[in-house]
């Protein structure tokens, strides 16, 4: 339960990460709170040769509206974000989720951004992110194309894998904001209060549609679009099939599909705010 | 930039308890196995060595943190405050004091890193709930209380400090 041995380099700007990531690539690991990667180095589950610590970067620790997006950089601790005091009001889904994504311990170093960047299928930022229909920057070392900005839906591409490349940096993630004639639930069902999710749900709920995106049963956060004025239980029965359920030590299938339904009904159907 | 070679001892110099202390890590040693075994602090506790359990809380710049989960030479010109701190010179200090009046702890194992999740919660949060009390400790695993003592000292302590009567905790 101890890593293997690295390299290790704390730059303090953001084209000096790029450089090493450029250099070292697949090789190298970003370390930002280190409330997953740390964890996962100890397991030794990655044996980097080189760990790049993003803590003294300056320019990544922001939370930003611009537009109709709320912005947060790759230095900013989740804690910053329960703190800050607009939160409720511009993304309310977030308000209502952060208190499940681990625990006060872990959110006073954990960033946002490394919930986003690990990809735990079960992880709350990644359903909330894929849900809403947020993006992600990336950012690596070219002349020209050095930036691009990955929708969430593409970004997830499994269990701990996503679209980004071993030279790239997550800079920041971008939520929308709410919109005034939706309404936003989440609700979770979990070992114990912060532990993995056995089943979490996050709901976008429009005057026409709902989106309702699922986490800790697919290999993914899973988004599915719904009319309003469908028949909530068949919509809720195919959702939970369509996301493989496997059995494993926690729950089995049956039970995750069961909680599909059963939450999603209670989700979607409680009087709104 | 900083930069340190694998398996290259690097000079460490971290406030502990609010004395300067200095110690050798090499790139890979946690900031667990730093406090214990190069400074010699072995009130902290290691369990599950991944974030999950922790026993290994301590305060890093007053906040609390797993340090099973923080590089030593990230903790470089930080204070850290560990459950040697929390003494009131040579006796308990007034939440150590609780936890021993409500049977808060058997073992011992878990309880310095929950002293020191306490320790936080309590700055932050003067008037807790029951309820915020037990979701604080969720990021705690105590296999020998069933915690139940461990929301009374919190509870009792945080009206002490205001000079109330604490709620009466539902076990």
């Amino acid at each position: 339960m101890k890593p293997a041995a690295f390299d290790y380099a704390r730059p303090e700007s953001r084209k000096e990460v790029l450089k090493l990531l450029a250099e070292a690539g697949s090789d190298a690991r970003v370390l930002a709170g280190g409330q997953s990667l740390m964890a996962v180095l100890n397991m030794r589950l990655a044996e980097p040769s080189l760990v790049i610590d993003i803590g003294n970067v300056a320019d990544l620790r922001y939370i930003e509206i611009r537009d109709d997006r709320l912005c947060i950089g790759a230095n900013t601790r989740q804690a910053e974000l329960v703190a800050w005091p607009e939160l409720a009001e511009r993304v309310p889904l977030l308000a209502q989720v952060m208190p499940w994504v681990g625990h006060f311990q872990t959110r006073n170093r954990g960033t946002v951004c490394g919930s986003v960047a690990h990809a735990d299928p079960s992880a709350e930022l990644p359903l909330c992110l894929a849900v809403l229909g947020g993006e992600i920057v990336l950012e690596r070392r070219h002349w020209r194309r050095g930036r691009r900005v990955v929708p969430a839906g593409e970004f997830f591409q499994g269990l701990l894998t996503t679209a980004r490349a071993p030279d790239e940096l997550i800079t920041g993630v971008r939520f929308p904001l709410a919109r005034s004639d939706h309404h936003y639930r989440f609700t979770e069902v979990a070992m114990r209060h912060g532990d993995f999710a056995l089943v979490a749900l996050a709901a976008d709920i429009g005057p026409d549609d709902i989106l309702l995106g699922a986490g800790g049963v697919a290999d993914r956060p899973v988004v599915r679009r719904m009319p309003r004025d469908a028949d909530l239980d068949t919509e809720l029965n195919t959702f939970a099939w369509s996301l493989g359920a496997e059995d494993d030590g926690h729950a089995s299938a049956a039970y995750r599909r069961q909680l599909v339904r059963e939450l999603g009904y209670k989700l979607l159907t409680e009087a709104q705010p | 930039m900083t930069r340190i070679a694998a398996s290259t001892p690097h000079r460490v110099r971290l406030i502990l308890n609010g004395r300067e202390r200095v110690g050798r890590a090499e790139s890979r040693m946690l900031l667990s196995d730093f406090i214990r075994h190069e400074l010699g602090a072995t009130g902290t506790h290691l369990g599950c060595e991944h974030g999950v359990c922790g026993a290994c809380t301590v305060r890093v710049d007053g906040v609390a943190s797993r340090s099973c989960l923080m590089l030593a030479v990230q903790a470089e010109g930080r204070r850290i405050d560990t459950v040697e701190g929390l003494c009131d010179g040579d006796g308990l200090g007034d939440l150590q004091a609780a936890f021993k009046r409500h049977h808060a702890l058997q073992c011992g194992f878990c309880t310095a890193g929950i002293l020191n999740s306490c320790a936080e919660f309590l700055e932050q949060t003067p008037e807790p709930s029951e309820r915020d009390v037990r979701d604080m400790l969720s990021g705690h695993l105590c296999r020998c209380t069933g915690y139940t003592g461990i929301v009374a000292a919190v509870l009792e302590v945080a009206a002490e400090r205001r000079g109330s009567q604490p709620e009466t905790p539902h076990v």
